[in-house]
């Protein structure tokens, strides 16, 4: 194996280790947040120093490669869709931390109301989102941009969720005035869920991009204009 | 404007195919860079286009070549005139024995030029033109060999450039020149394709990648893609091509 070509599988298997320490924070701060475990939620603020140290690293690999061997064609593509998805994957680490801040803001021994929960569909916009994450990791794992362009769609799910939630959790709050914080607290997630949603689109264009060298930025914008 | 059209071009050294169908198409105040292993043929094939591969015995050409629109091979065209119109620039710079001005006045005198004050503004035209003109201005008279490499072989695009040529043909014009020196010539490329035709064989393929505005990838004979060098080094057509530029190759 050339050493361009080691170099390209490191930084590969770094970028998995990424995507997955990501997931799993996605996952333990959603879990946080539904069960009120505040010790889970702690966990996912103190392995978020991960993600960072993780973003450096690739950051810094990415300029090496190219700084050292020049690439071209496919392995510039692969360089320049990794160095995009490592800011997509950071901000998904951030997304996690604020859901695990607002796990750690809930009164004691309170977990979030179901009823809440559910008129929210909060935990069904979690579960598409996970989805959309393993996707995006399969996809890159495969090489493949079939697997990456079936993302779009899923993000149609979310955008439709974050859409419906507003006036709901505004019924919510008329009906318990009470929870008022909790409302809009949980308003505050489901936004975050959305652009959380749009980094996994990101990535998966960049996913086409590098596999394809085909640009699908801004595409359905353009389209719905 | 197409300045060179290549058209089924094969090419022979005894029984050896050298170059296998090939047709391109270059355009006027363009660069193209040639690129590929060594023995595929990019060379044999620039050497076409001013008919230096004559010099070889034992060679043989079928297809047609295509210069402003004249076969360059056809019966009654004459060689000197074409290698007037097309210079050279080779891989190590071969100043003649000659002074620094006579270098380059040197073309102009073999094809009878005798107005002395013509000559003077060529050579001074052309030496600014390779941007060599202020480093010897005070030494023209001074041996062309006491230049640096990358000066003699400026010098020798100035020699070329003084006979006003159209096309210039380069064959891996840096190799043997430090990283300053290439550099002057990379920067020299992009000024000069303003006024000529440039078709440049080089082995270096960062250097294809910043001075032409085309890429051809040779293999065995064949050109295997030819196309935009901005396409052929972020997304080519052939995986042939991609695993040549990518260092895969072999």
């Amino acid at each position: 194996m050339k050493v361009i070509e080691q170099e390209i599988a490191a930084l590969k298997n770094t970028i998995n280790e990424m995507w997955a320490l990501v997931h799993q924070q996605i996952y333990n701060a959603g879990e946080a947040m539904l069960t009120g475990d505040k010790e889970l939620a702690y966990k996912v603020l103190s392995r978020e120093r991960r993600v960072n140290a993780f973003e450096l690293k690739i950051d810094s690999d990415c300029e090496d490669i190219i700084a050292l061997y020049a690439p071209v064609a496919i392995d510039l593509r692969f360089v320049l869709a990794m160095y995009k998805i490592n800011t997509n994957l950071e901000r998904l680490g951030d997304f996690a931390e604020s859901i695990a801040r607002f796990s750690v803001n809930l009164p004691e021994g309170e977990p979030i109301d179901p009823e809440l929960v559910k008129i929210a569909r909060v935990e069904e916009m979690l579960h598409e989102l996970l989805s959309m994450i393993s996707l995006t990791q399969e996809a890159f794992e495969k090489e493949s941009s079939e697997i990456a362009s079936r993302i779009f769609l899923k993000d149609n799910i979310i955008d439709e969720i974050n859409h419906d939630s507003t006036p709901l959790i505004a019924q919510y709050i008329e009906a318990h005035p009470g929870s008022a914080l909790a409302g809009l607290y949980m308003a505050g997630v489901i936004r975050k869920m959305e652009r959380f949603g749009d980094h996994c689109t990101n990535i998966a264009e960049e996913l086409i991009f590098y596999l394809d060298a085909k640009v699908m930025k801004h595409i359905g914008k353009t389209e719905e204009k | 404007m197409i300045k060179i059209d290549a058209q089924n071009v094969d090419f022979y050294y005894g029984d050896f195919h050298a170059l296998k169908n090939i047709s391109m198409q270059i355009e006027a105040n363009t660069s193209v860079a040639f690129i590929g292993p060594s023995g595929c043929g990019k060379s044999t094939f620039l050497r076409l286009f001013n008919r230096m591969n004559d010099l070889i015995p034992d060679t043989r050409l079928e297809g047609k070549i295509f210069i402003d629109g004249r076969d360059i091979y056809s019966k009654g065209e004459k060689v000197d005139t074409l290698r007037k119109n097309v210079g050279m620039v080779f891989q190590k710079p071969n100043p003649f024995p000659k002074t620094i001005f006579e270098n380059v006045a040197y073309g102009l005198r073999v094809n009878g030029v005798k107005d002395n004050e013509y000559i003077e503004e060529t050579v001074i035209k052309s030496l600014k033109q390779v941007v060599l003109w202020d480093e010897v201005k005070d030494k023209l008279k001074d041996s062309a060999f006491a230049l640096s490499g990358g000066q003699q072989q400026r010098l020798c695009i100035a020699r070329a450039l003084a006979i006003s040529p159209s096309i210039l043909l380069m064959d891996e014009p840096t190799s043997a020149l430090d990283p300053i020196s290439t550099g002057k010539i990379e920067d020299l490329i992009h000024e000069l394709k303003k006024e000529y035709t440039i078709v440049i064989v080089t082995h270096n393929m960062q250097q294809a990648a910043r001075v032409s505005d085309k890429t051809g990838y040779f293999y065995l004979g064949e050109l295997v893609e030819y196309g935009e060098t901005r396409k052929i080094f972020t997304n080519p057509e052939k995986e042939s091509t991609q695993n040549y530029i990518t260092g895969r190759f072999g």
